[in-house]
């Protein structure tokens, strides 16, 4: 017997609810994926930042969009046909793009400028080379090359651009004079002395810098950026901090860490992983203590990162003065916290700590349905703001989606389901060597790597 | 006094001015007619000067302390206390602000009396500098002598066509500000720490250039006063070598407060036009300019050693100051330094402290070593963010294991009863036991905190010691106490757990 309209309608409003975690954990999954494919320019593979209006490409977008094609392959979401012709299609364009230090250029020394052009592929917003976005976009082409092991012509292309792609980028110089990398350059200013302090996601651009075959950074460069980690007993747990927590996601996106362990981690007795597991339940119990009184902190929503905010204002709120931030990473304990949560954190989190960011998704699903699009989620919103200033009842809520949130919810999920990525990843030499060259042994790399997808 | 380069009204500003000139500089004053050589001349009567002086006159000795421009030096005439008594004002139009955060009523219009702040500050500054006037270092038996110091030979001085005979000598002359090399800006005029003080109205805009401690107050502060303060910093973060976590609140504090805070710029250029000061800034590859009323810069700090002519007594000094070793003895070894002109950590407390050492090493034969003094610091913002010890970065870098011990001060009752949560409490040791290695707080009091993780280090008692002192309750130092219980709870591990309840189940058979 067929529902009626209305029982229908029940159906679909309990559906969430109703579904089994996996179930739940496929429906976002595929909805944060499609925007991989709805943001596409399919003649040179590259994929916008965020799907507002005129966006442009973020190179470390298209990383996570190499990266999850496999996935969306795998998934049955796309055909493999079509995952090599867009694979295809961005490592093309990357090989025949346009280097140097001058002006109408794409990249330079092998590394890319962080925004591009969608059609042309060139420079905008006078941005700057991005050393950590490239090597997310180097870590896609890898997972391209790890997947892509069909013997036919154009999966072998994929393989020898990805390889060509890696190894031409030029690491130590990007070192500058000094043993940390410097994380950024400008054609008129040189590099940029924003400092390396303190852990924070940048993990697998010292492995991919470390392991080049051509131009490694100095074997001290690792050890340069550790020498400012923090080792901190917060509320409780004993962790490397870093207050953000994409910072404890995106490497792990890509490289498996957990029982591996470098020379700091050796001497804490633990790994990066079980790392990222206390930072988790470390921003769970911050909202908990919620200091600020922001609306709707508690054990079931919690989450600071970097992502779009409110926007840059001062106001009131439970009689304090509160300054809000637009675009911004957020971090927990020491802030800076205005009441936006990243809602992505969940499933980006979920693989260390699958209890609290199922319970975590379910309860946003179930309190603030408004802020998800279809199974796919915002960059952040603002409960806190709700009925204040110009902003509505459900308080602030970040407009079209973001290519890095969605990237990193399709593969922290997989890796969480299958760890497809993970195992592709711990194939690839490179990745093995960097990881050997940092320092790291143990766990899966005392194994050949032999385990592959 | 260093040059007048600021187009503020000169000093003496005021009555009170008027009289603490009075006393620290007094107009007839005549020097004492030198008889036999001294056993201590101290040249510079700031905080080192003034200690050495006052603690060897003490213990019998002749001594002559000379000065060539007020007693009190930096500190009291332009730096801690000037500052400190405006940042005192401006926390009070703070709350003023934010009066419905503590229960009470915002006042409808806030009106800034930047005048009677300032006048309030030349009260005290006054009132804090008679304690050492010219008259009572006399009536302590002091030769206190007004003018220019020369080193003539390896064992005199002249001042005021005098010479005196020592059989040691201490330089503590201090420091003053650097001079920026901004192109233009000395053209443009500009105010420093030793001119901001003389200021009789608040600059509507006002660019602060240099986030160290200085800057940070002062941008704080001025804001709070009601200027539009933009804060450019040359680095990524403010209070560079102090704890990410720490300068990350503080720019977040500086940002919610108004300042218009500009990390990785730098000022370029600086030109007048419009009766404005126009500023370029870099930042990376772009560059703006900005017009405001006056530029305040807090930039580094220059030795005083021109005009010593410590050549003439064989002691070395380059333009970092002058040459001491770990004793604090010059090249002269009858000559000794103290205070800013020869140390990296230029503070009051820190130039009190080696002019003690001075005086025991240089007349008692004291072995006492600079490197082995505990020395804490703060920066007066609020939050105050107070350091002693070891950074972790620094523990790591010589090889030692190092832990953290958090708290967050809005776990602190007394900071909550106070609305004063923002900042933590860090306390770092040595991984595996409980020696101290050093600490950082961030709190509103950060400043008195500190004291008892100095004290801890300086006595060697160790954290877990620590979490056995009492503290009263509620108090925002129970932050202290709190961080040390953090500790105490690891050592519960799993094996002392067992011990214990299989005692506990035993005793309750």
């Amino acid at each position: 017997m067929q529902p009626s309209g209305g029982s229908l309608l029940l159906l679909l409003r309990a559906e969430p609810a109703a579904l089994s975690d996996d179930e739940l954990l496929d429906r976002y999954q595929r909805a944060a994926f499609d925007y991989f494919l709805e943001n596409v320019n399919p003649e040179n593979g590259l994929v916008a930042d965020t799907s507002r209006p005129n966006s442009p490409v973020s190179i470390a977008v298209v990383g996570f969009a190499l990266s999850c094609y496999p996935i969306g392959v795998e998934r049955g979401w796309m055909t493999r046909d079509a995952a090599v012709k867009l694979t295809l299609a961005a490592l093309r364009f990357f090989s025949t793009s346009r280097q140097g230090n001058g002006d109408d250029v794409t990249g330079h020394k092998g590394f890319y400028y962080h925004f591009l052009d969608m059609r042309t592929g060139l420079r905008v917003w006078r941005c700057e080379l991005s050393m950590v976005d490239t090597a997310l976009l180097i870590s896609g082409m890898l997972v391209a090359c790890a997947y892509f092991a069909d013997d036919n012509d154009k999966e072998a292309e994929i393989r020898q651009l990805a390889e060509a792609l890696y190894r031409r980028v030029d690491w130590r110089w990007a070192q500058g004079s000094t043993p940390t990398l410097r994380q950024g350059w400008k054609p008129k200013s040189g590099f940029l002395h924003y400092g390396w302090e303190g852990y924070n996601e940048a993990t697998i651009l010292y492995v991919l810098s470390m392991a080049s075959p051509d131009s490694p950074t100095s074997d001290n460069s690792y050890e340069g950026w550790t020498a400012t980690y923090q080792w901190e007993n917060i509320y409780g747990y004993d962790v490397l901090y870093g207050g953000p927590l994409f910072m404890h996601q995106f490497s792990h996106a890509w490289i498996d860490f957990a029982g591996i362990r470098d020379a700091f981690m050796r001497e804490k007795n633990s790994d990066y992983f079980e790392n990222s597991r206390r930072s988790t339940y470390l921003h769970r119990d911050y909202a908990r203590h919620n200091p600020y009184g922001y609306g709707g902190y508690d054990e079931n929503l919690w989450g600071l990162s970097a992502g779009d905010g409110p926007g840059g204002f001062r106001t009131s709120v439970q009689r304090q003065r509160r300054r809000f931030s637009g675009y911004a990473a957020r971090g927990a304990p020491f802030g800076p916290d205005d009441g936006t949560i990243a809602p992505w954190s969940y499933p980006a989190s979920l693989p260390f700590a699958p209890d609290i960011c199922l319970a975590a998704l379910r309860h946003l699903g179930d309190r603030y349905p408004e802020v998800i699009d279809n199974y796919r989620l915002p960059s952040g919103f603002n409960p806190t703001l709700a009925n204040r200033r110009k902003f509505g009842r459900h308080g602030w809520v970040s407009e079209g989606h973001y290519g890095l949130d969605q990237g990193i919810v399709v593969m922290m999920i997989e890796n969480h389901r299958s760890g497809l990525i993970w195992k592709l990843m711990r194939s690839n030499q490179h990745i093995r060597r960097g990881l050997g060259k940092a320092g790291f042994s143990g766990g899966w790399l005392s194994g050949d790597g032999g385990d592959v997808a | 006094m260093s040059r007048d380069r600021t187009r503020a009204p000169a000093f003496p500003v005021d009555s009170n001015d008027i009289n603490l000139v009075k006393s620290a500089y007094p107009p007839h004053w005549k020097n004492p007619e030198p008889n036999g050589p001294y056993n201590l001349i101290v040249i510079g009567a700031g905080p080192a000067g003034l200690t050495a002086a006052r603690e060897a006159a003490n213990l019998g000795a002749k001594v002559a302390l000379i000065e060539r421009g007020l007693i009190g030096g930096a500190c009291v005439n332009v730096g801690c206390i000037p500052s400190k008594a405006i940042i005192r004002t401006a926390r009070l139009y703070a709350d003023m602000r934010d009066a419905e955060t503590f229960g009470g009523d915002t006042p409808d219009r806030l009106h800034v009396d930047f005048q009677r702040a300032m006048t309030r500050m030349r009260q005290i500054r006054q009132r804090i500098s008679r304690a050492d006037s010219a008259a009572s270092l006399a009536s302590e038996g002091i030769d206190l002598y007004f003018g220019e110091a020369r080193f003539s030979g390896p064992d005199a001085v002249t001042v005021a066509g005098q010479t005196l005979r020592f059989r040691k000598a201490l330089v503590a002359t201090g420091a003053r500000a650097a001079l920026p090399t901004i192109p233009g800006l000395a053209e443009a005029g500009y105010l420093s720490n030793e001119t901001m003080f003389d200021l009789t109205d608040c600059p509507k805009r006002l660019l602060v250039i240099g986030g160290g401690p200085l800057g940070c107050e002062t941008a704080q502060a001025f804001c709070l006063l009601g200027a539009k303060v933009i804060l450019a910093q040359r680095e990524p973060m403010f209070l560079p070598g102090e704890e990410r976590d720490a300068a990350q609140i503080l720019s977040d504090a500086l940002a919610r407060e108004g300042v218009e805070v500009r990390l990785n710029t730098e000022v370029v250029a600086v030109r007048t036009g419009g009766g404005k000061k126009l500023a370029g800034l870099v930042r990376d590859d772009e560059t703006t300019t900005i017009s405001v009323d006056e530029i305040i810069t807090g930039i580094g700090r220059s030795p005083n050693v021109d005009g010593l002519d410590l050549e003439n007594a064989g002691v070395a000094y380059d333009a970092t100051g002058i040459k001491a070793d770990d004793y604090l003895r010059t090249t002269n070894p009858r000559i000794y330094a103290a205070g800013d002109v020869c140390l990296a950590y230029k503070f009051t407390h820190t130039a009190e402290a080696t002019a003690r050492m001075v005086v025991q090493n240089a007349l008692f034969l004291g072995r006492s070593k600079l490197s082995e003094l505990v020395i804490p610091w703060c920066t007066y913002t609020d939050p105050e963010i107070a350091h002693v010890g070891l950074y972790p970065a620094q523990a790591r870098q010589n090889g030692i294991p190092v832990k953290t011990y958090t708290v967050l001060m809005h776990d602190v009752a007394r900071a909550i009863m106070d609305g004063e949560e923002e900042g933590f409490v860090k306390i770092h040791v040595r991984e595996g036991s409980d020696r101290i290695l050093g600490a950082t707080v961030v709190a509103s009091h950060a400043g008195e905190m500190i004291n008892a993780v100095s004290l801890a280090i300086k006595s060697g008692m160790g954290l877990l010691a620590l979490a056995d002192v009492i503290h009263p309750f509620p108090t925002q130092a129970q932050g202290i106490k709190m961080a040390a219980d953090a500790y105490r709870r690891t050592r519960f591990t799993s094996f002392w757990r067992h011990v214990t309840t299989r005692w506990l189940e035993r005793s309750r058979r």
